[in-house]
């Protein structure tokens, strides 16, 4: 569905690397999470495949076809793009907001109106909300919209940059594995980028482990755990099984004590 | 006071009318200008400082020097235009006011705009383009109104300075609310002064409040408020529009006159003659000296009144002396000649510059000619008005007689003898017939060695109206017909402290004492 050969990024005129000789590939329906530190070059790889940057070298396809042939805003047209800033249109109300690229490809407003109520229902939000704006709702509400406004012109491929990482813990888990029920039942190709290993591992079929510009592993979640022969890798993936193997510890310590 | 107020209001829907139209017009075209340059500056950082560095600039020349600078461009560009097509345009009036209050307007609305675009959440770019709009939906449908209240914002700065500046455009011969300010200046009615003061700081409130009713009804998203701000905007402008439509449709014939009483008088004289032969006229009135010539050359004003001295140097750039009939009929031809205007004859009066003090000091000190002040000037104090100083009689004055004094300084011309009487000075540049030399007990001073030209009053008709029969009849039998007792007496009425009266007044009073049909 989407594959990366050879794609090299500089910044600073070449002598800074983000992404180094990168080739992978997504398979049709699969769940990749891209994980790695901040500055690891994890967005610029996500930002690749729907062109908000462009490739010094190599080439990024999808569905077969390089995107570099592809006029950029057809192609973003169809393929969902959620962020951290979440980018709600502050003189629009959300149902607008979650109508804007169905308008851009010429839908009639009676589809558009149609389909804008069917994707409230969809991100669990009361139908009444469609006439608010986006400052009368919550944080978690706004992404909810974001994730409504990407799903709209039914893209089959949904890129996400850190999709829940403004919002409170608990919040956070409900919307991600509330999309990962949406991303199973509709069928879709996700690409999430995250420096969260736990929400890597709960959410993703697929980890790529993304360090200084180059793909330090790729796997799935306990393949990478057990047998990668980087003891880094091992020792970033395992971290979520240790914290919580901490967290019961603690709390059988406070019980013996109570 | 009444009676002047009442005057004052009358000539209103004229002023106002014009005052908003050309202010509506500057507004406009600097807002159509800007925008594209805002929408340029905010993509590319490398144009915006060029941009508002120019804007800057612009803003930081005195907005009269801005809009009497345009004059002489206009006049290049319409010198050229009038080679390639025929026929030029007036430099005058209307075009330069619109120009310079035009790159007045730019600088708050390029600075907001600027400031507004540039400042649009990059967050919310981001999800504009990952939802895959091109750069002009960007712009339209995210940008431009996000940033809109900003913009009118500024759009609302802009429009304060312009209805402002427009006062000014007054001098360079565009009637505006200035006019009020001008002429009241120039005859001390502070009446008109103070009216024409109030009426551009109504219009800039009234309309600073209906753009911000816009800007409101924007920054909301309430747009029945900004279309009701904007539709009693359009209406108040449609209403100017249609009020100096009906006005000008009646002005057939236009009389000049420059920025001092006797010239107000004057003109009043001649519209009222244009009048009682049948046909409209009206004054255009506060033209610079200078302007009121290179007006009447292109046809803007029809006729005015000018002094044989002052053509023959500033016009003709002459500085010989001729005696005064063969000065007059050298000038007839060569004004014919070089720029089709007709010398329709002298009035019978002269307004010469002329040195005057104070009768008791110059009596006091045995001072009676220019040569007999030259002894003392090294201790006296020398007032001018604006252009004395400037003018080749002062240079020749100064040269001949060896002239030196101890101060000088320039004075508006209403001032200039208060500052005489009150001893600010000690002698003046005066004009010959001007009543306040009788009035403050001046005495003018000799010039022996007949250094000052003949300043002639004469009567100028513009080259369109050469051979006009109904202006020529109107205006021939005043040829030769006013006296220097007469014009001063008429000054004096104007120009006087108290009981003073309007120079249409003045002019009323004149036509009966000179006994012209």
């Amino acid at each position: 569905m989407i594959r990366f050969q050879g794609v090299s990024k500089s910044f600073a005129e070449g002598r800074d690397f983000a992404v180094r000789d990168v080739s992978f590939e997504v398979a049709s329906r699969a769940f990749v999470a891209l994980v790695g530190d901040s500055g690891s070059g994890k967005t610029t790889l996500l930002k690749m495949i729907n062109r908000l940057i462009e490739p010094d070298q190599g080439t990024v396809s999808v569905a077969g076809e390089s995107v570099q042939g592809m006029v950029g805003y057809s192609l973003r047209r169809r393929i969902g793009y959620v962020f951290q800033g979440i980018g709600l249109f502050p003189h629009m109300s959300v149902a607008e907001n979650i109508g804007i690229t169905p308008l851009l490809l010429g839908w009639r407003p009676a589809e558009i109106e149609a389909r804008t109520a069917e994707l409230i229902d969809l991100v669990a939000l009361p139908r009444s909300y469609l006439n608010r704006m986006p400052s009368e709702l919550s944080g978690g509400q706004q992404q909810r919209v974001g994730v409504a406004r990407a799903l709209a012109a039914r893209p089959s491929i949904m890129l996400m940059d850190e999709p829940f990482g403004a919002l409170d813990p608990v919040t956070r888990d409900t919307l991600g594995s509330e999309y990962r029920r949406l991303h199973e039942t509709m069928g879709l190709t996700t690409v999430m980028v995250t420096h969260d290993v736990m929400e890597a591992v709960l959410l993703g079929d697929r980890i790529i482990v993304v360090r200084q510009g180059e793909i330090v592993a790729d796997g799935e979640p306990q393949e990478l755990v057990n047998v990668h022969p980087d003891a880094g890798v091992r020792a970033l993936m395992d971290m979520p099984r240790r914290q919580a193997e901490r967290v019961r510890i603690l709390l059988q310590e406070r019980n013996r004590r109570a | 006071m009444h009676e002047r107020f009442a005057a004052a209001a009358r000539l209103l829907p004229d002023y106002l009318g014009q005052h908003v139209l050309l202010s509506a017009a500057a507004l406009s075209l600097g807002f159509l200008i800007s925008l594209p340059l805002v929408v340029l500056a905010s993509r590319n950082a490398r144009i915006r400082w060029p941009v508002l560095g120019f804007a800057s600039v612009v803003q930081t020349v005195p907005s009269l020097a801005l809009l009497a600078l345009f004059y002489p461009l206009l006049l290049a560009v319409s010198a050229g235009w009038a080679k390639l097509f025929g026929h030029g345009f007036s430099a005058l009036g209307f075009l330069p006011s619109l120009l310079a209050l035009t790159l007045y307007s730019m600088l708050p609305i390029l600075r907001n705009g600027i400031t507004g675009l540039t400042n649009v959440d990059p967050a919310v770019i981001e999800a504009a383009r990952g939802v895959g709009m091109t750069n002009r939906q960007r712009l339209l449908r995210i940008e431009l109104p996000l940033a809109a209240p900003v913009i009118m914002a500024g759009v609302r700065t802009a429009a304060v300075w312009v209805i402002g500046g427009a006062t000014l455009s007054t001098p360079v011969g565009q009637t505006s609310l200035g006019n009020y300010i001008f002429s009241g200046l120039q005859v001390e009615d502070w009446v008109s002064v103070l009216f024409g003061c109030l009426a551009a700081v109504v219009l800039a409130l009234v309309a600073d409040q209906l753009l911000g009713l816009i800007e409101v009804g924007v920054a909301t998203r309430r747009p029945r408020l900004a279309w009701l701000g904007l539709g009693v905007l359009l209406a108040g402008v449609g209403a100017a529009g249609v009020g100096s439509l009906a006005a000008s449709g009646q002005q057939a014939y236009v009389v000049g006159a420059k920025n001092f009483a006797e010239q107000y008088i004057l003109a009043a004289v001649m519209t009222d003659r244009i009048h009682k032969a049948g046909s409209a006229a009206t004054a255009r009135v506060d033209l610079g000296s200078v302007f009121a010539f290179r007006a009447l050359a292109n046809n803007g004003i029809d006729a005015y009144i000018d002094y044989s001295g002052t053509v023959w140097t500033t016009v003709m750039n002459r500085h010989d002396s001729l005696p005064r009939k063969e000065m007059l009929r050298e000038m007839a031809v060569q004004l014919r000649r070089a720029h089709g205007v007709v010398l329709l004859g002298a009035l019978g009066f002269e307004n010469a510059y002329a040195l005057a003090m104070r009768r008791d000091q110059a009596e006091a000190l045995g001072i009676r000619t220019i040569a007999d002040l030259a002894r003392h000037a090294p201790e006296l104090r020398l007032g001018g008005d604006f252009e004395f100083f400037a003018r080749s009689e002062w240079a020749a004055l100064r040269d001949r007689y060896g002239l030196r004094f101890r101060e000088q300084r320039q004075f508006q011309p209403t001032f200039l003898y208060k500052a005489v009487a009150s001893k600010a000075v000690d002698v003046i540049s005066a004009a010959s017939s001007d009543g306040r030399i009788r009035a403050y007990d001046l005495v003018v001073l000799e010039d022996p060695l007949q250094v000052i030209p003949p300043y002639d009053a004469i009567v100028l008709i513009s080259p369109a109206r050469a051979s006009d029969p109904v202006l020529l009849r109107a205006l021939r039998p005043l040829v030769g017909a006013i006296p220097i007792d007469a014009m001063r007496q008429a000054n004096y009425m104007v120009d006087r402290d108290s009981d003073r009266i309007s120079p249409n007044q003045a002019a009323r009073w004149l036509e009966s004492e000179i006994h012209v049909n």
